[in-house]
């Protein structure tokens, strides 16, 4: 759902361009035992009407609903969007969050990115360009808390700051479109594990980051929420 | 490429790079579905494709070979509007017109995906469609009529 986007704003350029959209094998959300294998062509209505997800990741299922809007959903993919690396994209919070994996396959084989390893910069991920992204596995057990707050002007926009808190044991947190790539807000899952409230630990939401500067924030204004939607996340996840 | 748009194939040779939106105005003719920002955020363009909504600006005409395509000029039945299409009437749920067609394919779809809606699920169904006219207070209303009159 990006790439024409960005292909008639001339961002991308390709010569030849595959479609591999009617790849039904790789569209699937399936429980491997101690994870949840999901295709990476499962589109977006498929992860929010999911039963197994309901049961077993409650947290993927409620921010896949919070991409884009009902045509995007009914079209977009859990492996397109993170294949696309787009720092402002809401699933790849969660990848981070939850220690997610990354299987792609190419000429020479299959080989396991963890999530942390996979987003590089802006639109750049650890895929080689004959690489194609297969799955996403999800660890089990699904977190016992969650919440992720998306602050945007427009109900269908991009975040223009997202914040996910995860709780599973520890407390793990996400920032959406507050750096090249998605990051975890490394400084508040320190305070926290030392023994902050979460109001503490959401004043070290905006550290380590490097908040981009465009029409609707400047990196200031977007540290402080930040601040705000981690604390608002980390509050709601009953951490 | 072959496409079944409101139940009748279109066959027509088109660049690759032909969007969905440009094959159902210049090759099919139906210039029902609008063009409004091109960029996949208004939803002027909506139209179902196996019967979901998507925008069909953010859609290469061969994506949808071999898909069944509808548009607004394919919702009545013999002249008989779409329950969708008679609630915008009788609830006056347009003033210039221009992003009807995209309100009500995406209603259409949102209804059959959740047919009991409240009317803040109908003001998050329809969060992607713009209207720079209305307010969205009657087309709201109008969608919780249509859902009513099933």
């Amino acid at each position: 759902m990006s790439l024409l986007p960005l292909m008639k704003l001339r961002l991308a350029t390709p010569s030849v361009l595959v479609d591999v959209g009617r790849v039904s094998d790789l569209a699937y959300v399936n429980d491997a035992g101690d994870h949840i294998a999901i295709g990476a062509l499962t589109r977006h209505r498929e992860l929010e009407t999911s039963d197994l997800l309901a049961r077993e990741c409650g947290v993927l299922q409620a921010v896949a609903a919070e991409v884009g809007d009902n045509q995007v959903r009914h079209r977009g993919t859990i492996g397109g969007s993170t294949a696309h690396g787009d720092p402002a994209s809401d699933l790849p919070a969660v990848l981070l969050a939850l220690d997610a994996t990354c299987v792609v396959r190419g000429p020479s084989g299959e080989r396991m990115i963890p999530a942390a390893e996979f987003f590089l910069g802006f639109l750049e991920t650890a895929l080689a360009p004959d690489e194609l992204l297969v799955e996403i596995r999800v660890p089990k057990p699904g977190a016992t808390g969650y919440s992720y707050q998306k602050f945007n002007r427009r109900a269908q926009d991009w975040a223009i700051v997202g914040a996910l808190a995860v709780r599973n044991g520890t407390t793990r947190v996400a920032l959406v479109n507050m750096g090249s790539r998605p990051i975890r807000a490394s400084g508040v899952e320190e305070a926290l594990a030392s023994g902050s409230s979460a109001a503490e630990a959401a004043e070290r939401a905006a550290e380590g980051t490097e908040a981009p500067s465009d029409l609707n924030a400047t990196p200031a204004y977007r540290e402080h929420l930040a601040r705000v939607l981690v604390r608002r996340a980390l509050e709601a996840a009953g951490a | 490429m072959s496409i079944t748009v409101n139940g009748h194939e279109q066959r027509h040779d088109v660049e690759p790079r032909t969007l969905l939106v440009q094959f159902l105005r210049e090759s099919c003719d139906l210039t029902g579905t609008k063009v409004g920002c091109d960029t996949s955020s208004c939803g002027a363009c909506t139209v179902l494709v196996d019967g979901e909504s998507v925008k069909a600006c953010t859609m290469l005409a061969a994506q949808a070979d071999g898909s069944g395509v509808t548009t607004i000029e394919g919702l009545a039945t013999n002249g008989e509007l779409h329950a969708v299409q008679r609630a915008f009437t009788e609830h006056h749920g347009l003033q210039c017109g221009y992003c009807t067609a995209g309100m009500v394919l995406a209603a259409v779809s949102f209804l059959d995906e959740n047919p009991n809606p409240t009317e803040a699920e109908v003001r998050l169904g329809l969060e992607g469609n713009l209207c720079r006219c209305t307010g969205y207070h009657n087309i709201v209303q109008a969608v919780l009529a249509a859902a009513g009159s099933k």
